[in-house]
């Protein structure tokens, strides 16, 4: 039989239209309208709301009064990778939700769509606009240059320290590079970012240089005066279903990073019946894309109730509006097939929990998971909490002068801004205690 | 960025003061608003007591925008309405604490020296930095001979002032009333009397609006209205020209000014202080976001300095002055014509509403609603771009001398010709 998993199944012009920016930039007329409904609310709370504090009515309030470039300033203030987060926050569960004109018109302010019109002015500008304290003279060793890597190292760097991070992969970002949609990050903006970041100096980037074995950690603690690991969630879970090892049943995130990596999306392989296993954020990112590169059809699957999805209904409706089909209440048990996948058994119940179920059969040519990453487990014993970094107070592991932040720590809510504060407040902390010293 | 300010001696870190009004009112304001950042604060006018009584209905009424947006208020409020030695014991206490800031007091008594000279040393007493005298609150007080009833007499103004100098060494601060015909005369009696400075404007009169039911002004108190004082964002173009015109007059170039009245953000300062302000105070704006606001306006002058190359606040006050003039002495030789952008044009049509029937017919409109200028009408007037709802897309471009101007079918003279040396005017005098 053929391997119905190829590539070129939409004409380019298509498959650029597809990849297409989600949100469009305001340009200055809209953005002064919008900036306009902010009601500068006392305590406002969208601040509360947001993960890394952004003072909103302050650089919204900016915007309004002709000072683009201050409004970028108070964001990144707070938020170094403001400008990607403007891109890939679920604003609709964050700072938006909290909006007082959400809860009373629903219709919030675009605080998003602004606070990316605010730092890509910041961005425009010829010099990185932050200077560094004069030097420390502590070397600090980052594990990992995904975004709470790269938080931790900058604000470490503005405190005039020496900074050498030490990334597995070949290009930094971790999931701002490899993993996060490509129609909410087009243009290489993630590579951008990271140029223009790095432009405070004070930062070493080694890439192709993983940490893995326990020398490699007894090394860095001995040579630097803290170490920050930031090293996301590079496992990933397994699924109990016969037919796992089939071919074209592949990881989600596998998938994703294809697409994200590709210099021509049109070589992107995928198959005519896809089927995503999963109900988050990566679920709804690995159907849409399918969808968008050329599948006939694509339905996801997930075991509970559709409320108790961790995408948010603006994501699943999305999905569904890219003419992606959710499942709720369905397990896959078996996939089926010769060499490759060719139909999925599913349990169905009208309920989850439910006693009442039904097995069906359904047609899949190509299997996406997307049932979530788990830690690898760092080559250094580390005191842990539901299989992630256990940590107390800014990322203060149960070792002395080891820090950690971002995925790979517990509870965790996997999000690129909570991965951003928690680097940054890590690196006040280290900042703090090696001062103190 | 340095933002700090010496305004006639009295120094504060930056140039954004609150104006005296309920912001001011008491302690536990002043402190919150020092906490917050503000350089300075002019305290609720203080008078005699007995202390005097506010109404106890609404005191505002509101102009808004289609959003709520807050464009003018309105207050029939008077000075403070609690015990003068409460207010003087507050000043007392946070001047203290806050050494660095400006607290300036400001003063409203009768027309008697003594009054004057007698509160003056209680005030003294606080350690504050200087007195502001209210010559302006345009209702209530000044039924009573105080306020604009004194500010809107010139004679009365040098009078006070002088008592008030001779009473005291504290820098002294005249505040001026808007509702006089020309903002000149009262600001040289405040300098003939001795003021070492003005501020203005003080609100001006009005009605916000009227009550079509109950056919009375707004605010109602218990069914009658009484004007009030008006102050926000749509004051600011008239203290504007007020602040100007003081700067630019010659028997008070040398005064300095507290500019106030509608400023809401950075922008609105520096545009105060280009036109010769040496600082700015500051009351609807806060009355309407908090004290919070002062962070986008320290910022957003700080970041407009650096962009300037600016480095200090001496560079740019008054940068704007000169350029204030005469209608008489504008460059009448300086020819412009609208153009509009046919690829900006959303064929609305209001440039052409706005010309062809309230201006000159120089636009004309094809069945296709294309929308040209007629440079043979054109007067460049400009209503066309600025009832033009898309921004830049009409603007007006300068005929270069050498051209003709279609309109008059002359060649645009070059170099610099003005309403006195025209021929039209018979006092012209054709050897300037
Ligand atoms: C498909 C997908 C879509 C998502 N979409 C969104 C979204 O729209 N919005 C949002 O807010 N969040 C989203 N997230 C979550 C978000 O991407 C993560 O929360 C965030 O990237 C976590 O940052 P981090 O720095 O902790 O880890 P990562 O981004 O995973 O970075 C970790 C880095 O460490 C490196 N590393 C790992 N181990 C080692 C080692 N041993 N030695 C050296 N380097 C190592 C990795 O290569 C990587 O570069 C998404 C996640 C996925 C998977
Ligand atoms: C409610 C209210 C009370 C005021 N009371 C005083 C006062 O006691 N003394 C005074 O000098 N000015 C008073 N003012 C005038 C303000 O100080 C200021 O001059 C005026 O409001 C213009 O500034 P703005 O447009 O920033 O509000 C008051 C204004 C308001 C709104
Ligand atoms: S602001 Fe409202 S609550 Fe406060 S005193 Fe005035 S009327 Fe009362």
């Amino acid at each position: 039989m053929v391997n119905t998993v190829r590539a070129g199944k939409l004409p380019e012009e298509q498959i650029a239209l597809n990849f297409s920016e989600l949100h469009p930039p305001l340009d200055e007329r809209q953005a002064a309208v919008e900036a306009g409904r902010c009601y500068f609310c006392y305590d406002a709370p969208c601040i509360s709301a947001c993960p890394t504090s952004i003072d909103i009515p302050l650089f919204i309030r900016q915007i309004s009064s002709g000072t683009p470039e201050a409004a970028g300033l108070t964001i990144l203030d707070s938020n170094i990778l403001g400008g990607f987060c403007a891109r890939v926050c679920p604003t609709e569960s964050l700072c938006e939700e909290k909006c007082v004109r959400e809860v009373a018109e629903g219709k919030p302010v675009e605080i998003g769509l602004l606070q990316r019109f605010a730092t890509d002015r910041v961005m425009e500008l010829e010099d990185h606009p932050y200077e560094r304290e004069a030097s420390g003279g502590r070397r600090i060793a980052v594990v990992g240059a995904g975004p709470a890597g790269l938080a931790c190292a900058h604000r470490l760097a503005m405190k005039g320290h020496d900074v050498v991070i030490f990334e597995q992969r070949h290009k930094p970002g971790g999931l701002n590079e490899y993993g996060i949609a490509a129609y909410k990050t087009v243009n290489s903006f993630a590579e951008r970012e990271i140029r223009w970041l790095l432009g405070i100096g004070g930062i070493k980037l080694h890439t192709d240089r993983p940490v893995r074995s326990v020398e490699d950690i007894a090394r860095l603690r001995s040579n630097y005066d803290a170490v920050f690991l930031g090293f996301g969630l590079a496992g990933f879970n397994s699924l109990a279903a016969d037919g796992r090892q089939l071919e074209n049943v592949e990881y989600a995130v596998e998938f994703i990073e294809q697409v994200r990596q590709a210099d021509d999306l049109s070589d992107v392989s995928v198959g005519n019946d896809v089927v995503v296993i999963g109900g988050g954020m990566t679920a709804i990112d690995a159907a849409v894309q399918s969808k968008l590169v050329g599948a006939d059809n694509v339905t996801i699957l997930y075991r509970g109730d559709r409320e108790r999805m961790k995408a948010s209904s603006y994501e699943q409706d999305l999905a569904a509006h890219r003419g992606v089909k959710i499942v709720a209440n369905a397990q896959a048990v078996a996939f089926e097939g010769d060499e490759r996948v060719q139909e999925v058994s599913v349990t169905r119940r009208s309920v989850a929990g439910r006693e009442d179920c039904v097995v069906e059969r359904m047609v899949a040519d190509h299997v996406l998971l997307a049932i979530g990453q788990t830690l690898v487990e760092p080559p250094v014993n580390l005191a842990t909490e539901h299989g992630k970094i256990a940590v107390q107070g800014a990322g203060r592991t149960s070792l002395d002068n080891i820090w950690a932040g971002g995925d790979c720590v517990a509870p965790g809510d996997d999000l690129t801004v909570t991965a951003v504060a928690q680097g940054r407040d890590a690196a006040e902390d280290i900042h703090a205690s090696l001062c103190s010293r | 960025m340095n933002l700090a300010s010496d305004f006639c001696g009295i120094k504060s870190p930056n140039p954004f003061w609150l104006a005296s009004a309920p912001p001011t009112d008491k302690e536990y304001n002043v402190r919150r608003a020092f906490k917050a950042g503000w350089g300075g604060v002019v305290w609720k006018t203080l008078g005699l007591d007995p202390h005097i009584v506010n109404v106890n209905g609404p005191r505002y009424g509101a102009v808004w925008g289609a959003d709520r947006q807050l464009i003018g208020l309105n207050n029939i409020e008077l000075i403070t309405d609690r015990p003068l030695a409460t207010n003087l014991a507050e000043i007392k206490t946070v001047k203290r604490d806050y050494p660095d800031r400006a607290v300036v007091v400001s003063l409203m008594v009768p027309c008697e020296e003594c009054a004057w000279t007698d509160i003056l040393g209680q005030i003294e007493d606080t350690e504050a930095d200087g007195v502001e005298l209210n010559f302006g609150c345009p209702h209530g007080m000044s039924e009573r001979g105080m306020g604009s009833a004194v500010g809107q007499v010139p004679e009365y103004i040098e009078m006070v002032t002088r008592w008030v100098r001779n009473a005291t060494r504290m820098p002294v601060i005249v505040k001026l009333t808007p509702n006089i015909t020309d903002i000149r005369y009262p600001a040289r009696a405040a300098c003939q009397g001795g003021a070492h400075a003005v501020s203005l404007i003080n609100t001006l009169s009005s009605i916000t609006s009227v009550d079509l039911d109950d056919f009375c002004p707004e605010p109602a108190i218990d069914g009658k209205g009484t004007h009030g004082g008006y102050c926000g964002p749509a004051v600011k173009p008239i203290a504007l020209n007020m602040v100007a015109e003081i700067a630019r007059d010659a028997k008070t170039t040398d005064l300095p000014i507290s500019g106030i009245g509608g400023i809401t953000t950075w922008r609105d300062a520096v545009e105060f202080m280009t036109l010769g302000a040496q600082n700015v105070q500051v009351c609807t704006a806060v009355m309407t976001f908090g004290f919070k606001i002062i962070d986008e306006m320290t910022a957003g002058m700080s970041s407009w300095m650096n962009s300037k190359g600016f480095t200090s606040l001496d560079e740019f006050i008054g940068r704007a002055v000169g350029n204030v003039t005469d209608w008489q002495y504008l460059n009448l030789n300086f020819v412009t014509k609208a153009r509009i952008n046919q690829d900006l044009c959303i064929k609305c049509g209001r440039c052409f509403a706005a010309c062809e029937d309230t201006s000159h017919q120089a636009i004309s409109m094809s069945a296709d609603r294309v929308f040209d200028v007629i440079d043979e009408e054109c007067v460049a007037c400009n209503l066309c771009v600025n009832v033009c709802p898309v921004d830049d897309c009409i603007t007006m471009e300068r005929i270069t001398p050498g051209q003709i101007d279609l309109r008059t079918g002359a060649v645009v003279p070059d170099g610099y010709g003005n309403w006195t040396q025209h021929p039209n005017n018979p006092m012209a005098n054709p050897a300037a």
